[in-house]
């Protein structure tokens, strides 16, 4: 018996209409491309831009100047003359927050990540302990600064235990900020060890403890880092939080330890954007274009660990 | 191959347990309508093994032993608890939320399902090979060494690498190549590292939870000839689909079943249909439903 009455394929319509679905996706992505490159080249543009006194635009900068521009940018202090304006202060003192992140968010946030995944026992105060990161990592950056100021900066008053407006208050405000992300991405990266290497692990008699030090905490290294230098990236990039910790405007002294005052190339650069002189707009163009730098050298440096340590799956 | 030779095993512990009893007659005065047999010198007492995952009820009533250094095979359909059964023995249940024993299985003069025993201790004694062929993401070498390591070997490291290779039939396609990962080898050669890393930590009993059923039928002739190599010095409990394996390689075969009763309330509970010595239980069964099972019509 013949079948085929029975249906009416209408091919060509299906095969269009995944066609015009596939190109509705592919428009989707090239939106994210395409505004970042707007970005970058009207961030390029302004950067480039010269002005004289009066505020009146002059010829750009020639592909030769190009040197000495990121060089001074690099290397000098701020100032009030655009010329002679940089962001030395303000490079140090994300480099400073950026160890200082890693070096207090990673084993804080892997140990309460490796806690709730592997020890504690799953059931309510898990789970609410679980809600509470998350909704930690939705709370705006604003209240971190704010929480930072008053507990860490101002100690509630007291003075004496304060911390003062220091890279330490700067560094650990921005460790609480990326606190749950870390915890996140390392529950995930745990989470996607195949438990039968636990198994495997424990039949032959191992500890919990022992399980996770030699086979889940290095099968999940990669994801920990890639999500944590991702995380920690973007905290570097936070200005909010930290002009409420009081990392400072103009600063003519590199910080010569944690517990020195500072400022940082997101607060340097939300400074000179804020001057009514047109030619303090490019430098602030220029400081955009450092920040892109660093962050993006980040991201690639999660992207060569991750691509590193991929453990075979087979 | 055939580890059911005629001759019965040479075991000077157990002179009295017939692997193969004639045929029709079991070691002993067979009781019609008994459907468990009693064993000699069992390493593992199993009596009214109740097993509960929350509150539905997985296994009931379980009263099997387990006879030292034979191979007992434990089948029956899917989802019937062969397996919670084989991971009551290493208490691997208890990596399961809500998973409780009743009942007692002795392992010399331990309580298995008491829940203060610290399963750590028992499992370097009673080792597990997987379904899958899971070995870490490590060398050949870490592979075998780590278990031992872990447990305080005072031993010459390699020297029990290699012993545990060969006593898993490796040693010769990897004595070249420790240093590689365990996961480069063949899926046969990968299961057979597990074995070697199950070894290397000197259990007194291997647990086999389907090794062969991810395996080529090549590989998987090469684990069977290893188990009755193994049988001399250990002893071993599998769970197997494959009953023509199950009847290939064992001793005793414990058949499992879904209880009919509660079955129709819609539980899934599994009981001991029988446990028979093997060759009794496949040509001569005494339970109708393992009758019904082994010739293919449930199951």
């Amino acid at each position: 018996m013949n079948s085929s009455e029975n249906f009416a394929p209408r091919l060509q319509s299906r095969r269009i209409s995944g066609i015009v679905f596939g190109a509705a996706c592919f428009l989707a992505t090239l939106t994210g491309v395409f505004f970042l490159l707007i970005l970058l080249g009207s961030v390029i543009v302004a950067a480039t831009s010269r002005y004289t006194a009066d505020g009146s635009p002059k010829p750009s900068i020639s592909i030769s100047q190009l040197p000495g521009e990121v060089s001074r940018l690099t290397t000098k202090f701020s100032s009030s003359q655009a010329p002679r304006a940089g962001f030395k202060a303000g490079i140090v003192g994300s480099l400073w927050l950026l160890v200082l992140v890693l070096l207090l968010a990673i084993p804080v946030g892997v140990g309460a990540a490796v806690y709730l995944e592997e020890f504690a026992s799953p059931g309510r105060i898990r789970d609410l302990i679980q809600l509470n990161i998350s909704n930690l990592a939705g709370v705006p950056s604003i209240v971190y600064g704010l929480l930072g100021l008053s507990l860490f900066v101002r100690a509630f008053g007291f003075k004496s235990i304060g911390l003062g407006e220091t890279l330490w208050a700067g560094g650990l405000t921005l460790s609480l900020l990326v606190l749950p992300v870390v915890v996140i991405a390392t529950r995930e990266a745990l989470r996607s060890v195949p438990p039968s290497l636990r198994q495997a692990a424990l039949a032959l008699g191992a500890t919990k403890w022992q399980v996770v030090r030699d086979h889940v905490l290095p099968s999940a290294v990669p994801g920990v880092l890639t999500g944590t230098i991702l995380a920690v990236s973007r905290a570097i990039g936070e200005t909010a939080p930290l002009l409420m910790v009081g990392a400072a405007g103009a600063i003519f002294r590199l910080p010569k330890g944690p517990s020195s005052l500072y400022t940082a190339l997101p607060v340097e650069i939300y400074n000179y954007a804020k001057l009514p002189n047109q030619s303090f707009r490019s430098i602030a163009a220029g400081g955009i274009l450092i920040l892109l730098a660093m962050l993006l050298t980040m991201n690639s440096v999660a992207i060569v660990i991750r691509n590193r340590y991929r453990v075979p799956s087979r | 191959m055939s580890s059911q030779s005629t001759t019965p095993p040479t075991s000077l512990t157990s002179p009295k347990a017939p692997a193969i009893p004639p045929e029709g007659v079991a070691g002993g005065t067979p009781v019609v309508g008994l459907a468990s047999e009693a064993v000699n010198d069992p390493v593992l007492t199993t009596k009214n093994l109740s097993v509960w995952y929350g509150t539905s009820l997985a296994l009931k009533e379980i009263s099997i032993d387990i006879p030292k250094h034979e191979i007992t095979a434990l089948i029956g359909p899917s989802g019937c608890g062969k397996s919670t059964l084989l991971r009551c023995f290493n208490r691997m249940n208890d990596l399961i939320p809500g998973a409780r024993m009743e009942g007692t299985i002795r392992f010399e003069d331990t309580n298995l399902t008491d829940p203060t025993l610290d399963p750590v201790a028992l499992r370097r004694r009673i080792g597990m090979v997987f379904q899958k062929p899971n070995p870490f993401p490590k060398s050949i070498y870490q592979n075998v060494a780590w278990g031992a390591r872990i447990n305080g070997y005072k031993g010459d490291m390699d020297e029990l690498v290699e012993r545990s290779l060969r006593r898993a039939a490796l040693w010769d396609e990897v004595k070249n190549k420790l240093n590689r990962p365990g996961l480069d080898l063949s899926g046969g050669q990968q299961q057979r590292l597990c074995i070697a890393r199950t070894l290397a930590v000197e259990p007194e009993v291997i647990l086999m939870d389907e090794p062969c059923s991810a395996l080529d039928p090549i590989s998987t002739a090469k684990v069977e000839d290893l188990m009755d190599e193994l049988k001399q010095d250990y002893t071993i409990v599998i769970v197997t689909h494959n009953m023509q394996q199950a009847r290939r390689t064992s001793d005793m075969t414990a058949c499992l079943m879904l209880d009919e009763a509660a079955g129709l309330g819609g539980q899934r509970i599994g009981v001991i249909a029988e446990f028979s010595p093997t060759e009794r239980l496949f040509t001569n069964p005494r339970d109708s439903r393992t009758e019904a099972y082994i010739t293919g019509r449930i199951g």
